[in-house]
């Protein structure tokens, strides 16, 4: 059984979960010659309208949840990296860019796409705690969302840390 | 059942079944990566496969397009990455004066109708507009296709779009482009193959298909796949030195959905700042002034393209205060423009041209917009910061020459 828990960041616009965040607002590409993954993070959102400062903010094992079509643009790695250099636990958004999905998946890094969220009866800083099995999503003990199941490639790549060390034992 | 383009290219290069929703591994034809992310593939090349080959040396690319030639010491570094990895691989390199990798795969002929290739640069889908299956990739993912010549892919369900009508004299391959963007926004068809369908499909020429091909990205498509017709099939002939075979539909293909676009009547079409699938008729923001206007990108920076924006401008002076500039997409189509007097043209009414190349999508190779500056460009995304701190206005070619001939958004009706 896999558990995210952690502290929430709900990433708005004018009171919704923002649709269509691009990898540019993610990870300018100012950045792009890097290649150090430790550099990565400090920059992450800095091109995202009121959540410039989000890097200084965040601490390990948050979760960041954003609405639909989130890494749209960019082929970049970084926009991946930047989270887990952050250390922030996973991302959970209503859907992705289909590179980016590639990207987290076969980097092995958790993203989970929701299925249904009562975004009412959450707040940015809340402790939630996601069951990828069960796809329950709690707080305070309460049911207050779910997620759709993870993929068997998903799942088997999580597992083994990357797609290289996945295929090995293809 | 039938099958979709997408699952007959996956289903001729996999031993699985191409159904939709089902994973499978499907083999490369194409492999390469760009100056952008091409250091981080060869850093996980070492990490993962220290002193190994790749799979299949003759498949694998290095294409230099994104920063041409290096203008940081980073992007310097990281080229030079590629090119001492390559010479170890015994890798091809198209270096910094051959233009935009997946344009210089289309005039190579490293790629024909009904291929698969894969490489960092998330226009790579692009490709569709041969009827290839083409894919940007992420720096892991492209080092694991280096090595494995493989990769998974899920099968993607396919949108059928019909385009209806006949396209207006007026309006260009652009003009349907960004009518099509508009009107499926940017979740219709996410992470969904797309087909295109209808008369004024079938008579695009390539220039045209590279258009529409290369904005799937920005509808979050996987790829929007084209028929070739006779024409491209001609081409792609030509450039590969050996005919190629077609690659179409079955008659009873199942698609997920279905979308008409109306282009009857279609007016010049034009993106808002901030959001590619903000489109609107040019002539409802012609009073916005124009300080910029770049003409290039994989979107439109074909011998075509420029030369068309060239007839709008013949003869004529852009506006004083305003700065153009034209970057053509690659070598070979430089050459051509430089030898049918098309730049000449262009520097006559006082364009800036610049070496081939993402030009003034990527990097700010050819210079960013300063904060409320106002740009007409030809590439294909707006995203706020993208090119710099201004508001960028996506448009056809001949779009953008009119707007720096007057100094505000306008058709070339306005100035022919």
């Amino acid at each position: 059984m896999t558990v995210y828990k952690g502290r929430i960041w709900l990433i708005f616009e004018d009171g919704q979960l923002m649709d269509d965040i691009d990898t540019d607002m993610i990870y300018h590409n100012k950045y792009l010659a890097i290649t150090d993954k430790s550099q990565m993070g400090q920059y992450t959102f800095d091109n995202l309208k009121g959540y410039e400062d989000f890097a200084k903010k965040a601490q390990p094992q948050d979760i960041v949840i954003v609405g639909a079509n989130f890494g749209s643009g960019s082929s970049r790695q970084q926009a991946v990296d930047c989270f887990d250099n952050l250390g922030v636990t996973c991302i959970l958004a209503n859907s992705y860019g289909a590179i980016y999905k590639r990207n987290a998946i076969n980097s092995g890094y958790p993203i989970l796409t929701i299925k249904e969220l009562d975004i009412s009866a959450l707040s940015t800083g809340d402790i939630v705690s996601i069951d990828t099995d069960s796809g329950t999503m709690e707080k305070d003990g309460l049911v207050i969302g779910r997620t759709m199941p993870l993929s068997t490639v998903q799942k088997d790549i999580l597992a083994a840390g990357n797609v290289f060390e996945y295929a090995k034992g293809l | 059942m039938g099958q979709t383009m997408i699952e007959k290219i996956m289903q001729q290069h996999s031993d699985e079944d191409a159904e939709p929703g089902k994973i499978i591994w499907i083999g490369i034809d194409v492999r390469s990566a760009r100056d952008f992310g091409g250091a981080n593939v060869v850093k996980n090349m070492n990490t993962y496969y220290p002193g190994e080959k790749v799979n299949d040396r003759s498949k694998t690319y290095f294409t230099f397009d994104c920063n041409v030639p290096a203008n940081t010491i980073a992007y310097a570094n990281n080229q030079h990455i590629c090119r001492k990895y390559a010479k170890e691989q015994d890798v091809r390199v198209y270096d910094v004066d051959a233009g935009i990798g997946s344009h210089v795969m289309i005039e190579e002929g490293l790629l024909a109708p009904g291929e698969t290739g894969v490489g960092t640069d998330s226009h790579l889908n692009i490709l569709g507009a041969i009827g290839a299956f083409g894919q940007g990739m992420g720096d892991q993912d492209i080092a694991f296709v280096f090595k494995a010549g493989k990769t998974w892919f899920e099968v993607p369900e396919t949108v059928r779009i019909d385009v209806e009508g006949d396209l207006p004299a007026n309006c260009t391959a652009r003009d349907l482009t960004l009518k099509t963007v508009g009107t499926l926004g940017t979740k219709t068809a996410l992470g969904k193959a797309q087909e295109f369908f209808g008369p004024s499909i079938d008579k695009l020429d390539l220039s045209g298909r590279i258009t529409l091909a290369s904005m799937a990205t920005e509808m979050s498509s996987i790829i929007a796949l084209l028929q070739p017709n006779d024409l491209v099939l001609k081409e792609c002939g030509e450039a590969r030195g050996s005919p190629v075979q077609g690659i179409a539909p079955d008659a009873d293909a199942v698609y997920s959905g279905n979308v008409t676009v109306d282009i009857d009547g279609l007016k010049p079409q034009i993106s808002r700042p901030g959001k590619p699938h903000d489109v609107v008729d040019v002539e409802t923001v012609n009073d916005v002034q124009v300080d910029s206007v770049f003409i290039g990108s994989c979107t439109n920076g074909r011998y075509e393209d420029i030369k068309a924006a060239a007839d709008v401008v013949k003869g004529k002076r852009i506006k004083p205060g305003v700065f153009g500039s034209v970057v053509p997409a690659t070598r070979r189509g430089y050459i051509r423009l430089m030898k049918e007097g098309v730049l000449e043209t262009l520097m006559d009414a006082g364009f800036l041209i610049s070496n081939p190349g993402c030009g003034g999508c990527a990097s700010g190779q050819i210079g960013m917009t300063g904060e409320g500056q106002v740009q007409v460009s030809t590439s294909n995304r707006n995203f706020t910061g993208k090119q710099g701190a201004g508001f960028t206005y996506l448009a056809s070619p001949e779009t953008a020459a009119a707007s720096a001939l007057l100094g505000r958004i306008a058709t070339k009706e306005e100035v022919v």
